[in-house]
C-alpha cells in the first residue's frame, strides 16, 4: 500500500510544456483519477509516475524512495494501458501468468495467486479463450490481471476504459474500485470521462495545460468547486455574469439579468458592492415553474426541449439573449414545457456558486485548451 | 414518400451475418440514430446505404430508386466515416472546395459552394486556416462541412461525434441537428452513445447483431423497451429472475428468488412461466423506512453508494440475495442514507416491465453484445 508523491515535475515537447511543474502526493490505499481535456498533461503525468516518460525537471518518490532515475519494471507498478495489450497467441489464464512467469516463478507456485485473480475478476470461465475470442471488457479485465498477478500494490490505469463500448465501461468501472479497494491497493486513474471519476474516486486531480487546477472528493468538486474551470470540466454548468448590488457578510444580492438574486459567497477576501462576478448553477439544480416564484427567479422562455429518457433537457432564454441549460427529471406527473413557452426559473440559494470575474477573460478561463 | 427504404438488406462476411434481413424507412428530412455496441453491423448499415458495400439480398431505395444498379458516387447520399482524413496541405476552404471541384464546376462556383456550408457548421472565419491549426470539434466540422458540400440530400454519419473530447461532443450534438435541420437534410447518424442518440435523433433504431431490434421516436424507445437488450442498453436497468404466479387482466403477480412477491401491469404471461421483471434505476425508490402504501415494497442493504455528479447511485442487496440498484437525482437524495444501512426499496408496478426468459439466461443474454 505505496505513498506516492511527484514534486515539481516539468516535461516538454520541443515547445510544448506538457507538465509545468507539478506537484501531487497520493495517499495510501486512495484511488485517485486524473481529469482533464485533451493535451491537459494528464497522460504525461501517469507515465512520470510509472517511469515511462522521464520528466525534465522534478522527483518522483514512491513510499519516500526517489524512484525518478528507475526504470519503470523496477518501480514495483502494474500498468494498464488504453490499448488493450494481450498476447494473442496465449489464452488468458497464460496472459494472466505471464508476470509471475518472466520472474520465475514455477507453474505450481504460479496458480494459486493466478487463480485467485481470475476469480476476483470473474474470468474463472474464461480461463482457456484467446484474446480473440473475448469481448473488449473481458479482454480488459485480462489485462488488468496481468497488471495485477505479479503483486504489485499500485496500480496506474490510463484510460483503462477508453478503448470499450459506453454500457461495457459503466459496468467495469465499479468492478475496478472494488478490486482496488478489496485487494487494498492504491490507484491512479486517468480519464476523460469526468462521470467515470466521480463515481469511482476518492479525490480527482483537475488539470489544465500542463498544470493542476483543483484537488478534491467527488462531492466537493462538484458542490463546491474554487476554480470555475473545475465547475465548467466536472459535470455541466451554465455561466451567467453579475453585478453585486448589497454585501452582507457572505450574503449577496446580485442584480442578473435585472433580476434579483441572493447567493452565497465563500470568497476570501468577499466581493464587493458593484463588483461584476460570475454565477455558476448546474442545469438539474435549477428548477422551472409556469409561475413566477418567491426567491432567485428569473423569466425565461423555452428554446429547446428534448427527452433524454430519465429526464427532460431545456434550453431556456434569458431577456438578454443568455441562454441556459435546464434538465428536469421526469417523474411522470406535470406535462412538459414546450417551446415557445414562458416559464420562470428558480436558482437555489445553496447550489449557486460565486465566482470573481477572472482575469483573462471568461473564454480564456473556460476554453478547454 | 420515404428518402429511404431498405427492404430484407442481408450482407454476409464469412460466415457472420453483418446485416440481417434489415427492413425499415427513413422519411424526408427525417433524423434517424442508429445505436449499437461495437460489432452490431452499424458501419457496414451505413456503407450499405453509402453504395460502398453491395448487400448479399434485398434492395436500398433512395428517393423511391432502386440504388441497386447506381454507384456509391452518383448516389444521391454522402457517407462521412469516423475519421475525419481531411488534407493537411489544404486550407479549410480548399478541404471544402475539393469535392465540388472534382465534380468539374468552376473554381469560382465551388469555392461558393464551400463558403456557404462553412457558414453553417460555423468555421466561415477559420476558412484559410491549414486542419492542423484547427482543435478536433473544428476538424470535426470541416469534415461535415465537406460532405455538406457534395450538395447530396442524405447524409450518412459514422459516429461523427466519437473522436471528441466529451465537453465537446454534448455541445456539437445540438448543432448537428440544427444544421440538418435548417437544410433540411435527411440524416442518418451511426453512434453507441444512447444518450446522444436520445438528444439528436427523431427515431432510433436499435441494431444487435446485424439485426433491427427496435426502431421508434427516442420516447417510445425508453419508455416502451421491447427487448431485454433495449431496455439494457438505452438507460440504466435493473433486471430480475422471477415467475408468474398469478395473473388477471390487471396485472400478474411474480415470484422473486425466495418468495419475495411484486406486481407488475404486464399479463401476457401464463403462471409458472419464468420471466425477467425490468425496473429502471431512476424509478427505484429508497426510504430508510418503509412509508406505508408504496407498491412493491421490498427490503435489502446498501452495499455501494455511487456519486455520479447530478445523481446518486444506491446497490442494495435485497434479502433474496438480488441486487437493485436505485439512481436519485442529486437534490432529492437523502445524504443520510449509506452503505451497509438496511432500507426500504419500492417501485411503481406501471415503470416495470416483463419479458420472456431469455435463452442464454439473464447473465448470458445481458453479456452477450
Amino acid at each position: 500500500m505505496p505513498e506516492i508523491r511527484a514534486s515539481g515535475i516539468r516535461k516538454q515537447y520541443g515547445d510544448i510544456v506538457a507538465l509545468n511543474g507539478v506537484d501531487l502526493t497520493i495517499h495510501d490505499g486512495e484511488y485517485l483519477s486524473i481529469v482533464g481535456p485533451s493535451g491537459c498533461g494528464k497522460t504525461s503525468l501517469i507515465k512520470s509516475i510509472a517511469g515511462v516518460v522521464h520528466p525534465d525537471a522534478g522527483e518522483i518518490f514512491i513510499d519516500e524512495k526517489n524512484v525518478t532515475p528507475l526504470p519503470i519494471e523496477d518501480r514495483g507498478i502494474g500498468y494498464v494501458f488504453q490499448e488493450i495489450a494481450l498476447f494473442p497467441h496465449m489464452n488468458v489464464y497464460d496472459n494472466v501468468s505471464y508476470g509471475l512467469m518472466i520472474r520465475g516463478s514455477s507453474p505450481p507456485e504460479r496458480e494459486g495467486p493466478v487463480e485467485e485473480m481470475l476469480h476476483m475478476m470473474n474470468l474463472d470461465d474464461y480461463v482457456a479463450l484467446y484474446p480473440k475470442e473475448l469481448s473488449g471488457g473481458a479482454k480488459q479485465k485480462t489485462a488488468i490481471s496481468r497488471a495485477l498477478t505479479s503483486g504489485s500494490t499500485l496500480l496506474l490505469l490510463d484510460e483503462p476504459l477508453g478503448a470499450l463500448d459506453l454500457k461495457v465501461r459503466t459496468v467495469l468501472r465499479y468492478e475496478l474500485r472494488r478490486l482496488v479497494k478489496d485487494l487494498g491497493l492504491t490507484a491512479i486513474h486517468v480519464t476523460h470521462d469526468q462521470e467515470e471519476a466521480l463515481s469511482i474516486s476518492d479525490r480527482i486531480v483537475v488539470m489544465k495545460a500542463g498544470k493542476i487546477v483543483e484537488v478534491g472528493t467527488p462531492e466537493q468538486l462538484y458542490m463546491k468547486p474554487k476554480e470555475l474551470f473545475t465547475a465548467k470540466f466536472l459535470g455541466e454548468a451554465n455561466f451567467i455574469g453579475g453585478e453585486v448590488t448589497n454585501v452582507e457578510d457572505s450574503d449577496l444580492t446580485l442584480n442578473v439579468n435585472n433580476s434579483e438574486i441572493l447567493a452565497r459567497c465563500d470568497l476570501v477576501p468577499s466581493l464587493g458592492a458593484n463588483e461584476a462576478c460570475v454565477l455558476a448553477i448546474r442545469p438539474e439544480f435549477i428548477d422551472i415553474y409556469r409561475k413566477p416564484q418567491e426567491e432567485n427567479s428569473i423569466r425565461c422562455e423555452v428554446a429547446e426541449a428534448s427527452f433524454v429518457g430519465d429526464s427532460m433537457r431545456y434550453t431556456v432564454k434569458l431577456g438578454n439573449g443568455v441562454t441556459l441549460l435546464v434538465k428536469i427529471p421526469i417523474s411522470g406527473f406535470e406535462p412538459s414545457l414546450e417551446i415557445g413557452d414562458e416559464a420562470y426559473l428558480s436558482l437555489p440559494i445553496e447550489n449557486l456558486l460565486v465566482f470573481r470575474v477572472p482575469e483573462d477573460g471568461m473564454e480564456k478561463a473556460l476554453s478547454l485548451e | 414518400m420515404p428518402a429511404l427504404r431498405l427492404l430484407n438488406v442481408t450482407k454476409r462476411f464469412g460466415e457472420v451475418k453483418a446485416l440481417d434481413d434489415l427492413t425499415f424507412d427513413v422519411k424526408d428530412r427525417e433524423y434517424v440514430c442508429i445505436l449499437g455496441s461495437t460489432g452490431s453491423g452499424k458501419t457496414t448499415l451505413l456503407r450499405t446505404i453509402a453504395g460502398i458495400i453491395k448487400p448479399d439480398e434485398g434492395e436500398v431505395f433512395i428517393d423511391s430508386v432502386n440504388a441497386g444498379g447506381i454507384a456509391a458516387e452518383d448516389r444521391n447520399a454522402v457517407y462521412v466515416p469516423q475519421t475525419y482524413a481531411l488534407f493537411p496541405h489544404m486550407t479549410v476552404l480548399e478541404n471544402v472546395a475539393f469535392g465540388p471541384l472534382a465534380k468539374h464546376i468552376s473554381r469560382t462556383a465551388a469555392e461558393e459552394v464551400a463558403k456557404n456550408v462553412l457558414r453553417l457548421v460555423r468555421l466561415d472565419k477559420r476558412a484559410d486556416a491549414y486542419p492542423n491549426e484547427l482543435s478536433g470539434g473544428m476538424q470535426q466540422r470541416v469534415a461535415l462541412a465537406r460532405g455538406l458540400a457534395s450538395g447530396a440530400r442524405l447524409l450518412l454519419l459514422d459516429e461523427p461525434l466519437g473522436a471528441l473530447d466529451v465537453r465537446l461532443r454534448l455541445e456539437l450534438r445540438t448543432e448537428l441537428r440544427r444544421i440538418a435541420k435548417e437544410s433540411g437534410l435527411t440524416v442518418i447518424h451511426v453512434t453507441h452513445d444512447q444518450e446522444e442518440a436520445m438528444t439528436i435523433g427523431d427515431r432510433i433504431l436499435v441494431l444487435r447483431r446485424g439485426r433491427l431490434q427496435q426502431y421508434g421516436t427516442p420516447y417510445h424507445v425508453y419508455n416502451r423497451p421491447e427487448k431485454i437488450f433495449v431496455a439494457n442498453f438505452v438507460g440504466n436497468t435493473n433486471f430480475l429472475e422471477a415467475i408468474v404466479e398469478t395473473r388477471t387482466r390487471e396485472g400478474s403477480t411474480l415470484t422473486l428468488r425466495e418468495g419475495l412477491r411484486i406486481r407488475v401491469l404486464d399479463s401476457s404471461f401464463e403462471p409458472d412461466e419464468a420471466v425477467i421483471v425490468a425496473i429502471r434505476e431512476e424509478k427505484t425508490q429508497v426510504t430508510p423506512e418503509p412509508t406505508g402504501e408504496e407498491p412493491n415494497r421490498l427490503s435489502g442493504e446498501i452495499v455501494e453508494v455511487h456519486f455520479l455528479g447530478s445523481h446518486i447511485r444506491y446497490v442494495i442487496k435485497l434479502s433474496n440475495g438480488d441486487e437493485i440498484a436505485a439512481r436519485v437525482p442529486l437534490k432529492e437524495a437523502r445524504t443520510e442514507l449509506k452503505h451497509g444501512d438496511w432500507v426500504s426499496v419500492s417501485f411503481d408496478p406501471v415503470n416495470s416491465h416483463v419479458y420472456e426468459y431469455p435463452m442464454l439466461g439473464l447473465q448470458g443474454e445481458l453479456e452477450a453484445n
